[in-house]
């Protein structure tokens, strides 16, 4: 069906191969070039023929369906494909940098650069799942850190996409992956829980911040199957300097039951984000594995993570978004803060995994004269978020779905558009403020954001009776 | 007796005009209901269809039987592939196995439908080849026995049956999507609609359609599907139709109410 054999200079399908980069058991990647095209590509060749792997085949055919569907920074570009039963290939962009491979000698990485690059990794992951894909393959050879910062996800022949066949599923009954990062419910057979990737980033993450793998590196079956009720040690038991909150999102990625993990990578990235508002469970405080009777009971229990229903990414994504809130905790506010919260209210309590972040932004002149401190000499950061907790108190959120924000900037508008951007958020809740005098010399916030926000808004305003035109405030 | 309809030929133009055939419209069960289909056939061709296949029980369950025979008459002048259903046939013959409803659906239908529609109907063939692909109402390892493809197994056995690339059948008015390896091992797929799959030239498949004119996947709006044959990529697509209408046409001829109450639901 194919010719697999293939020299440097030769030609196919109008791109020329320059230089063999990589020949693995599953396919050759080659760095192509095209008159006229000064993109850097790289072209991956399926090992198809006599004594191939025969889940090469399926794996080349998911790439060639998923590939072609994705966007994005996050994603290698997809630039052409051939004729499957002619001469398969895949013409992608090759990406400036080192796979996260190349960090493996220098760990374990300091804490603060693990959480960075977790967070990076966590956000490329929120944008695949947000185009329906599981990764399931997520590990340290198949992410490339961009020259722009961002991470890059490579490799979909072991992914599942919720809206196309999924031909690995019912193609093989063992389970694929690689063997220290394949989280429990992919051992059992379960493709599309986007968690599951959560679980590989987990693996990833302390294996980065102790230089020691969470379950070992046994291919073997048996092996791997331990985690299905075996906890690893946890991190401070190796480093007793580690900190409790990155142990807590370490392990609260490595729960056994996705449930139990984040749900869903934007949570996870802006945890990692905002280390000073992890809430601390009992995770963080653990310094020894849990004890054998705990073991025992889930060993034997076989109720574990039953399979999802049709569109199960999508379904998982839209169950747990993050909502931000404006909250402006100056006085003469009640009304819109009132209505605020009862709008908010309603979101959350349909949706019991979504999260909450109350922003405010502290307004600093142009000149730098500022200071944090008042005229009293009171924090001024610290007072806002007193206040923002106060604001959202009557919500009675569990503290893990909370976090408060005071942001120091001279355009609210822009800071809040950008503490969107970088932490995923789903939906912005802003009030209207009525005809002020502020409004009037500084323009509208919320219409800015509405107007520019990567994601829905909901412009909040207190509900009021209409009163005619010009009629003002009347008794009737 | 056939009238020939202009307001179909714009079918038979494209393909005398040479021009290769991409985009296929295939239409699964029709069931007399004329809401949906119009719904369907309007749909499909503002997104530039060219060429219809339809897959059998054009009556049956539904108000308008004369129409909808009546215009599938005229797609078939005009070009469009047609085969036999299990309730085409109970038309011409009173012995065909039914529930209760369907009997007395069809039984109202004989009465309805004049001799050329019979006669129609009772000329069309089980399968329908065409460039490699297979049209068939039911399954293709026995066509005439009118077996619902309800599992992977009973998909691998119409697979097996047919050297076909791609089957199309309809029948149990669910939509589904199967696949078989060069090595026989099975895919099996529940289609999300409007989102395009790509029919991988290594593997064989069966695109099982959902009904156009009495959806039972849960969702009321009319099944039916767009291949295109230059991509080989598969759309399951649906049509919102004027449900009050169908149902209102079903109630009119004293039909089973059920018959009716199910296309709000589409169960």
């Amino acid at each position: 069906m194919a010719k697999p054999l293939h020299e440097p200079g030769a030609v196919v399908d109008g791109f020329r191969l320059e230089e063999l980069v990589h020949r693995g058991g599953m396919a050759a990647l080659w760095r192509v070039s095209r008159p006229g095209d000064t993109t850097p590509m790289l072209m991956k060749v399926p090992r198809i023929g006599e004594a191939a792997d025969p889940a090469a085949i399926v794996s080349f055919e998911m790439e060639l369906m998923i590939m072609p569907r994705l966007s994005g920074v996050h994603v290698p570009k997809f630039i052409a494909a051939g004729d499957f039963s002619v001469q398969p290939f895949i013409v992608m962009e090759r990406i400036d940098g080192q796979t996260l491979l190349s960090k493996l000698s220098e760990l374990p990485l300091p804490f603060a650069q693990v959480a960075e690059l977790g967070a990076k990794v966590a956000r490329a992951l929120d944008d695949l799942h947000r185009q329906h894909v599981v990764h399931l393959d997520v590990k340290p050879s198949n992410i490339i850190i961009r020259r722009s910062g961002e991470a890059v996800l490579l490799d979909y022949g072991l992914a599942h996409h919720d809206q196309l066949p999924d031909l690995m599923q019912e193609e093989y009954r063992v389970p694929f992956g690689t063997a220290p990062y394949m989280s429990p419910e992919q051992l059992r057979g379960i493709r599309n829980d986007p968690r599951s990737d959560l679980f590989a980033l987990g693996v990833l993450l302390y294996f980065f911040s102790t230089g020691i793998r969470p379950f070992g590196e046994g291919e073997r079956l048996s092996t791997m199957r331990r985690r299905l009720w075996r906890d690893p040690y946890p991190p401070r038991y190796l480093r007793p300097d580690y900190p409790p909150w990155l142990q807590e999102i370490v392990l609260r990625c490595l729960e056994s039951e996705p449930a139990w993990r984040y749900p869903t990578a934007a949570q996870l990235a802006f945890d990692l984000g905002h280390p000073d508002q992890v809430k601390l469970t009992a995770r963080a405080e653990r310094l020894m594995r849990d004890p054998w009777t705990t073991v025992l009971r889930r060993r034997f229990n076989k109720d574990l993570t039953r399979p999802h229903g049709k569109e199960a990414v999508k379904a998982q994504l839209i169950s747990a978004p993050i909502v931000a809130v404006a909250v402006d905790v100056s006085e003469g506010s009640t009304d819109l803060n009132e209505a605020l919260r009862v709008t908010a209210g309603r979101i959350l309590s349909t949706l019991p995994s979504a999260r909450l972040a109350c922003l405010n932004v502290l307004r600093q002149a142009r000149l730098a004269l500022d200071t944090t401190l008042d005229a009293e000499g009171r924090n001024k950061h610290i007072e806002r978020m007193v206040a923002l907790r106060h604001w959202a108190e009557p919500l009675k959120l569990d503290e893990s779905r909370l976090t408060v924000h005071v942001i120091e900037a001279i355009d609210p508008a822009a800071a809040i558009l950008e503490f969107l951007g970088a932490n995923r958020v789903d939906q912005i809740l802003i009030g209207a403020r009525q005809s002020s005098m502020l409004r009037t010399l500084l323009g509208s916030v919320s219409a800015k954001v509405a107007a520019e926000a990567p994601c829905t808004v909901t412009v909040v305003r207190p509900s009021r009776a209409i009163e005619p035109e010009g009629a003002g405030p009347k008794s009737a | 007796m056939t009238k020939i309809n202009a307001r179909w030929d714009w079918l038979t133009e494209a393909a005398a005009a040479g021009v290769t055939i991409v985009l296929i419209a295939l239409f699964a069960d029709i069931h007399a209901n004329r809401q949906a289909f119009s719904a369907c056939l309007q749909q499909a061709r503002a997104d530039g269809v060219e060429r219809i296949v339809l897959l059998g029980d054009y009556v049956g369950y539904g108000g308008d039987p004369e129409w909808a025979v009546d215009t599938v008459m005229d797609l078939v002048v005009h070009g469009a592939p047609a085969v036999l259903g299990n309730h085409d046939e109970a038309i011409g013959n009173p012995h065909e196995r039914m529930n209760v409803e369907a009997r007395v659906a069809i039984e109202w239908t004989r009465g309805v439908l004049g001799a050329s529609q019979r006669q129609f109907l009772a000329g069309l063939p089980l399968t329908f080849n065409d460039a490699g692909r297979l049209y068939v109402h039911a399954d293709a390892s026995k066509p005439g026995s009118w077996i619902y493809v309800a599992s992977t197994a009973q998909a691998a056995d119409s697979i097996a049956a047919t050297p076909a690339h791609i089957t199309f059948c309809g029948h149990i008015h669910r939509p589904a999507l199967y696949s078989m390896s060069p090595t026989a091992k099975m895919t099996a797929f529940i289609p999300t609609a409007d989102v395009a799959i790509q029919l991988m030239p290594g593997r064989r498949w069966l695109a099982v359609l959902g009904s156009v004119g009495q959806p039972r996947d849960g969702n009321p709006a009319a099944a039916y599907a767009m291949l295109d044959t230059d991509k080989r990529e598969l759309t399951y697509c649906r049509a919102p139709y004027d449900v009050e209408g169908a149902a209102a046409a079903i109630r009119r001829h004293g039909l089973p109410n059920s018959l009716a109450e199910r296309l709000f639901k589409g169960e």
